[in-house]
């Protein structure tokens, strides 16, 4: 479907706006609905559209397939190492508290960086699934 | 009740009675384009209704820029899934009925 106008011309403007939802989900989830697993769902969802839109070829110019994979252990990586770090700082398994000085400002941090790792496991492995499902690209 | 919950309650019931109708549409329409005519149509109209309905409600503010913004991108992702599924009906092969065809 590349050479449908219609659906290229409203996907170039309406990709954008997704990935900023999804990160305003992502940012705002500490205060209100959403965080980590919608953002990447959101994000991943953006680029599920340019796949159907734009193609196999197009998306993976765009993110590379080992770059996605890289990213998907990132996020656990990220995930258990903020828990590893509150072991080594004298709490318990993600015990937040003790990232800072500050016990509040120390669950904002972990928070924060635990919600970043969820979203970029979960945006990396929902758009690598869809990937994988689209095949390789066309050859000709 | 205000003149501004009057307006509103009319716009909502009215959106709910366009999509009343096109659900039935849906259901009783022959053929493909038609459906497709029912939902596409009156889901765009009908969401803007709501919209208007819910914008009244609220005093002005954030909530009527927020609905706003949720109208704008209604007004452009609705149509545009609407001609995606008639496109790729078409491409692949499915055509209206001749008129008379009452299938």
């Amino acid at each position: 479907m590349s050479d449908d106008l219609i659906l290229r011309i409203v996907s170039k403007f309406l990709i954008p706006v997704i990935v900023l939802f999804g990160l305003y989900v992502q940012f705002h989830g500490e205060y209100g609905p959403g965080g980590g697993f919608q953002a990447g769902v959101i994000l991943a969802s953006a680029l599920i559209l340019y796949l159907l839109v734009f193609g196999s070829a197009a998306v993976r110019a765009v993110v590379p397939l080992a770059w996605l994979r890289w990213q998907a252990a990132f996020g656990v990586v990220l995930y258990a190492g903020t828990g590893m770090a509150t072991l080594l700082l004298g709490g318990e398994f993600l015990e937040y508290g003790v990232l800072a000085a500050d016990p509040v400002a120390g669950q904002h941090l972990g928070i924060i960086l635990i919600e970043l790792g969820v979203m970029l496991t979960v945006s990396s492995t929902i758009a690598l699934l869809a990937m994988l499902f689209a095949g390789e690209p066309d050859q000709s | 009740m205000s003149l501004a919950h009057l307006f509103s309650t009319v716009l909502l019931g009215t959106g709910a009675a366009m999509l009343i109708i096109g659900s039935v549409g849906i259901n009783r329409f022959p053929h493909f384009y038609s459906r497709l005519h029912a939902a596409g149509v009156v889901d765009t109209v009908a969401a803007g209704l709501f919209l208007a309905g819910l914008a009244l409600y609220f005093d002005p503010g954030l909530v009527t820029v927020k609905l706003l913004l949720v109208f704008v991108f209604l007004l452009f992702t609705s149509p545009t899934a609407c001609h995606a599924l008639a496109r790729a009906a078409y491409s692949s092969g499915l055509r209206e009925p001749a008129a008379g065809d009452d299938r």
